[in-house]
């Protein structure tokens, strides 16, 4: 069974203290031959909903609004990711409250 | 400080390295603590309470200035299903006491006060810094590279959280696994202090933690929360990343669908999300701790993976305070004898082993591998227990049945060896 991610996380980010690094994505995905089904895992398991699937069935990720939980790494960190890795000092999430 | 040395290095501001840097400071040591976010307690994420046993030991009274949010006197428990809510409540003044006493807290306001306290004892705060890799001399660790910075020390302390890539990069450890760490999703939502004393039926300055089994989590091995703060609420599921991965909804969603179950929709009522979190919790207990002594370096907090989630109570503070005191006592000996080889620094197994760090540990080891292996828990006991109490308070008119009856043809559902199974099963893994 194919889950749909019908929410819409992305308001829920907007609220939060993010400096994204524009010039280095700390998260990459393989450029090709992306496994679905392990694609799928991050659909479900990504807190903040960054992997999806557009209305042609392609993969969407932006790494902006990443909360750097680690997640994607320990599911899909030896298959579909390309690169895993913290930003750079100073940038990402700025928890206020944590 | 001779030829730019430090005495100890430590990576991560959380509150595993910030104790660590905060004893080693105060008897005098040359310490820096880098951090990669803008202030300590930027990258980092609580359930979450702290209870305080470790932390009094180190800062007397420390809940006195701290930035604590409530203390806890109210425990619920809860098994829940899609349309009801079985709640176990226990409230007391002994849940209170000091010295047993825990705290509701926030981590940006309390890793900051935390550390205050270690800059305060001389700690060389470094903070926007990413440390990329170690300096490694013949299997010695001997210092952090930060981009093109180098910066040496007797000892590096590793307490750079659960992911540690640090800890991966030596080969202390492999890759976690999905089955070692859960994923916590939370909102905090802020609501008038009175209104939250009222909703929760808490005192002033004390509050409630609520933990949920069942629906949150989508019958999968995790749960839901709820810590009440000062002026808002903490609230999130957590669910084992082995066990997501087959849940018929996103975790963003559980979180969506716990929020607006009925039981919870009321007491979130008015209240406005003011931040929205994600965060790993190793899960794992003993058995992924990994490599923690080496020459030169040490692991403590997270990254060692010292955390216990019993579902009725979560720890993983009080074991970060706990390893930091023995990882400091390890440093000091160390430093006394000039000797940082990892056989000496096997003192801060022993000291480990001596505290309540390792004795939880060992004492709760098989209870990560009960809780998976006993999915009722999550998909099965929530549901029998609200069908029990539909029995016992729905009134219908219908010819009464006995008690017995009643109460056995749910019990049957689920069955009776299984039941018994399970509950000598779990209370053997305690």
């Amino acid at each position: 069974m194919r889950i749909v991610n019908t929410l819409n996380v992305d308001h829920k980010l907007g609220i939060n203290k993010f400096h994204v690094d524009e010039d280095n994505a700390h998260i990459t995905l393989k450029e090709e031959n992306i496994d679905m089904e392990e694609y799928q895992k991050l659909v479900i398991a990504c807190p903040a909903g960054l992997y999806k699937v557009d209305e042609n069935c392609s993969v969407q990720f932006d790494y902006a609004g990443c909360l750097e939980c680690g997640t994607c790494r320990i599911l899909c960190g030896r298959t579909i990711l390309e690169k895993w890795e913290f930003p750079q000092g100073t940038m990402g999430i700025e928890f206020r409250f944590g | 400080m001779s030829d730019d040395r430090f005495d100890a290095i430590i990576v991560g501001g959380g509150i595993a390295g910030t104790v660590t840097a905060y004893l080693l400071a105060k008897e005098g040591l040359e310490v820096m603590l880098v951090e990669r976010g803008n202030y300590s307690g930027s990258k980092n994420v609580t359930g979450g309470r702290i209870y305080s046993h470790s932390l009094e030991k180190i800062i007397p009274d420390f809940a006195q200035e701290a930035p604590v949010e409530r203390k806890i006197t109210r425990e619920k428990i809860s098994l829940m299903t899609d349309d009801s809510n079985v709640t176990i409540d226990f409230s007391s003044t002994r849940l209170g006491q000091q010295g047993s006493d825990s705290y509701s807290v926030l981590r940006g306001a309390f890793d900051q006060w935390l550390a205050g306290k270690a800059e305060d004892a001389g700690v060389q705060m470094v903070t926007g810094i990413r440390v990329d890799n170690l300096i490694v001399r013949e299997g010695k660790v001997c210092g952090i590279v930060a981009g093109e910075d180098e910066m040496e020390a007797n000892i590096t302390i590793l307490a750079d959280g659960v992911n540690s890539l640090l800890a991966q990069k030596l080969g202390y450890r492999g890759e976690l696994s999905p089955h070692q760490v859960a994923v916590g999703v939370k909102e905090i939502i802020e609501l008038p202090s009175e209104v939250i004393d009222d909703r929760f039926n808490c005192k002033d300055g004390e509050g409630t933690s609520w933990l949920f089994a069942g629906t949150p989590s989508a019958g999968k091995v995790g749960g839901g929360f709820i810590y009440t703060n000062k002026a808002s609420i903490s609230l999130g599921v957590v669910c084992t990343l082995c066990e997501l991965i087959k849940a018929n909804k996103t975790i963003p969603q559980m979180l969506e669908d716990f929020k607006s179950h009925p039981s919870i929709e009321p007491l979130l009522k008015g209240g406005k999300m003011i931040e929205y979190s994600g965060h790993l919790v190793p899960e794992g207990g003993l058995h992924m701790v990994p490599k923690i002594i080496g020459d030169g370096v040490l692991i403590v907090g997270d990254a060692a993976g010292f955390c216990i989630n019993l579902g009725y109570a979560v720890r993983g503070m009080d074991f970060a305070v706990g390893s930091a005191e023995c990882a400091a006592r390890a440093v000091l000996k160390a430093k006394e004898t000039k000797n940082y080889s990892a056989e000496f620094l096997q003192c801060y197994q022993s000291f480990l082993d001596d505290s309540f760090v390792m004795k939880d540990l060992k004492h709760y080891k098989n209870f990560p591998h009960f809780l998976e292996e006993t999915p009722r828990i999550f998909d099965g006991y929530p549901g029998m227990a609200a069908d029990m109490m539909t029995d016992l308070f729905v009134v219908t008119g219908n010819p009464p049945q006995s008690m017995t009856r009643m109460m056995m043809k749910h019990v049957k559902q689920i069955g009776l060896l299984n039941i018994a199974k399970d509950g000598w099963k779990g209370v053997r893994s305690l």
